[in-house]
């Protein structure tokens, strides 16, 4: 098997929020097409690591580096990260009134350098709200505004089928979910993986999302550094005997 | 790259052209008895208006200065020519316009609109109209729109003598005392009972001349059962001297009518906007106000509805974009003066760059006003810390028989927003303008197509260069 293009790299990074330091040095490859998971106990410094890379000011990288695509990550701006294919679903989705799902999508899609006529992004939108089992009808809502938390879920998932990223780091895209909000989203992601050969982060502290999915590597953030890393059979094991095996 | 495109989309410099003022009439700087006398002399004013202005003037002398609001230190009645009229007398063909006016109010699209989407047009250029013009259909309902001057004189004078500054005397304040005084041009509008004007009439104000005031007058009479939408811009070119807006508009709507007076104010950032305007609604009848403010450096603006006949109904949707040097103090009066009456308030206002934006909404309820219901909302949004935003709510309820609701927030642009919108590839410029013009999106809805889009552009406008 050739080795596929490396996409992210990331050495020794540690951030800090607040003067606080969250992460102290992590290493990580992301390759075209690879699925990464990223698993660890509350507060280990999942959700920093996933801000960081996508330019969260309130995230400060104090040493190392991330080189995306052959270029520093961490000297481009947060829009020019999405413009290169860098994605980040969140975890808390956040409303903004008066500015439509369909319209923040094209905006967006059109920063990221796809252009469609009004009709091909409608008959697009339609097609991807299908996999997610989205009314079409949020497309005209305001952009989260009243969404139930999986609805939120399912519009971020909706945004990363439309914007065909390089790259999407999922942020506890599973949390707060019901069973059939997170196979649906699954799907979704699933459908990223295969027909867009998309690259994966899934940060996540529970395994349900994983169910459906392919996984290449799993890593292990605890206490601000990767414990572990191994294949898909590491998710079974921490299933098993939970965080605590790596230094908890 | 994407961001050149994002500004060069939207260009100040449509605004901002100055025509040179070559061969108008000027009247001299002030305000005298011989100015007021002068200006009533080139207007060819009936013998009533001309002792009317006198009074006024008098008025004007007598009263001070309004010390709540911000300050209007920097403007001086002695610098201000209250009178410039271009060298052309109104026109009803674009054709026949002189070149630089016409080319003017194209940069504006006013002629474009006219084509496209209004039922009539009258645009005026300093203190006179220099364009008039209503659609055939429009006409043949019986509906009367015209510059003010000609309804003085014709058919419509003694009718226009009755309403003249009867709903907005010059006692009122200081301001409508001046604008009594020195008033021209404006428009009258007249809708016979039963008509209902499918498409909207709009007057466009440009203040072209330095160091003037512009002093309008707008009068509608909306019959019985009769329905109108009409339409008001103003604009201006930016000098360095203060200039001067103290137009003045009274609206009459007859028994179960419909009158939706909306306004995109956009006055560069040296005029002093000291506006009235004012409705009474008679039984059933139904006042909109949508406005938009912003242009100008210190502004006054409340529209007032007086709810007079029962089941009358009234609604205000407003928003105001005060952005670096700008005091701008807007807001509604609602009287509740019969059973049954509603209103509907509905404010947003947006400061940025150490602009200062204020509203006030005075809310009465008379005693006679019962089953009557009131909501105001209010909401404000600051993008940055150097701005400043306040709520000034006033309600006076004479009944217990009435409901009345009150809510306002203010809030701050947040970064989690910012960073999101980003995130998905906007720049922090277009995340900003999104989310503001998102905030502003009940208020654009209000509006005919065209004029919520120049609502975004000028809120697009106002935002860029709001960075760094």
């Amino acid at each position: 098997m050739s080795e596929a293009q490396e996409i992210l790299r990331i050495k020794n990074l540690k951030v800090g929020v607040d003067d606080k330091e969250i992460l102290h040095g992590v290493d990580l490859v992301i390759r075209e097409g690879e699925t990464h998971v990223l698993m660890g106990p509350n507060g280990a410094g999942k959700s920093t690591l996933g801000n960081a890379l996508m330019g969260n000011p309130k995230y400060a990288v104090t040493e190392g580096s991330a080189i995306y695509k052959g270029k520093d990550l961490l000297e481009m701006e947060t829009n020019e990260r999405a413009s290169e294919g860098l994605f980040l679903s969140f975890q808390n989705p956040i409303e903004v009134p008066g500015v439509t799902l369909s319209n923040f999508v094209r905006s967006s899609m059109e920063s990221c350098g796809v252009k469609l006529s009004l009709w091909n992004f409608k008959k697009e939108a339609k097609k991807q709200m299908e996999v997610l089992q989205m009314d079409p009808a949020y497309l005209d809502r305001d952009l989260n505004v009243g969404f139930s938390g999986g609805e939120k879920k399912k519009a971020e998932i909706f945004q990363l089928l439309m914007l065909h990223p390089a790259l999407a780091i999922l942020d506890e895209t599973d949390s707060g979910l019901d069973v059939d909000a997170v196979k649906t989203v699954s799907t979704g992601v699933e459908e990223y993986q295969k027909s867009q050969n998309g690259a994966l982060l899934i940060i996540t502290h529970s395994t349900r999302i994983l169910d459906a999915l392919h996984v290449d590597y799993t890593h292990v953030l605890v206490d601000g550094r990767i414990a572990a890393t191994g294949g898909a059979e590491l998710i079974d094991r921490i299933n098993s005997e939970g965080f605590e095996q790596f230094g908890r | 790259m994407k961001e050149k495109t994002f500004v060069d989309d939207i260009n100040r410099s449509v605004y901002d052209v100055r025509d040179e003022e070559k061969d108008a009439y000027r009247i001299k700087q002030g305000l005298t008895e011989e100015i007021v006398l002068k200006i009533s002399e080139e207007k060819h004013d009936p013998e009533w208006m001309r002792e009317f202005r006198l009074k006024c003037l008098k008025i004007y002398n007598e009263i001070q200065v309004p010390d709540w609001g911000p300050s209007i230190e920097g403007l001086n009645m002695d610098d201000i020519a209250t009178y410039v009229r271009a060298n052309t007398d109104m026109k009803g063909s674009w054709e026949e316009v002189p070149e630089d006016i016409k080319e003017t109010f194209e940069r504006l699209g006013i002629p474009q609109a006219e084509r496209e989407s209004l039922a009539g047009v009258g645009a005026q250029y300093d203190s006179e109209l220099v364009y008039h013009n209503v659609r055939k259909e429009v006409e043949e309902q019986g509906v009367i729109y015209t510059d003010f001057e000609s309804a003085l004189i014709g058919p419509y004078a003694e009718m226009v003598r009755e309403h003249f500054m009867k709903l907005v005397p010059p006692t009122d304040h200081k301001f409508a005392a001046l604008h009594g005084a020195v008033w021209s041009g404006g428009s009258f509008v007249y809708v016979p009972p039963g008509v209902k004007v499918e498409i909207p009439l709009q007057s466009y104000f440009r203040l072209n001349a330095k160091g003037a005031g512009q002093f309008e007058h707008t009068l509608i009479i909306v019959d019985e059962g009769a329905d109108l939408h009409f339409i008001e811009g103003c604009s201006a070119p930016k000098y360095n001297v203060a200039n001067l807006h103290a137009g003045c508009v009274e609206l009459f709507v007859g028994k179960n009518a419909r009158l939706r007076y909306s306004t995109i104010e956009n006055w560069s950032k040296n005029m002093y906007n000291l506006n009235t305007k004012r409705a009474i609604a008679a039984e059933g009848a139904t006042v909109e106000w949508v406005s938009g403010s912003f242009g100008s450096h210190v502004s006054y603006l409340y529209p007032m509805t007086i709810l007079n006949g029962e089941g009358s109904h009234t609604e205000f949707t407003g928003i105001t974009f005060a952005g670096e040097g700008q005091n701008l103090d807007t807001g509604l009066k609602v009287v509740h003066n019969a059973p049954n009456t509603t209103s509907f308030v509905n404010t947003r206002s947006i400061s940025k760059g150490g602009g200062c934006a204020t509203t006030r909404s005075s809310i009465v309820v008379n005693a006679n006003a019962k089953g009557s219901k009131s909501s105001v909302s209010c909401e404000s949004l600051m993008i940055d810390d150097i701005s400043r935003s306040d709520t000034i709510p006033a309600m006076d309820i004479r009944t217990d028989e009435c409901d009345i609701g009150h809510e306002a927030s203010i809030g701050r642009i947040s970064d989690d927003a910012v960073f999101y919108l980003m995130s998905r590839g906007l720049s922090e410029e277009e995340a900003k303008a999104m989310i503001v013009s998102g905030f502003a999106d009940k208020v654009s809805k209000e509006l005919p197509l065209e004029y919520a889009v120049e609502m975004n552009n000028l809120i697009r406008l106002e935002m860029v260069g709001s960075i760094g």
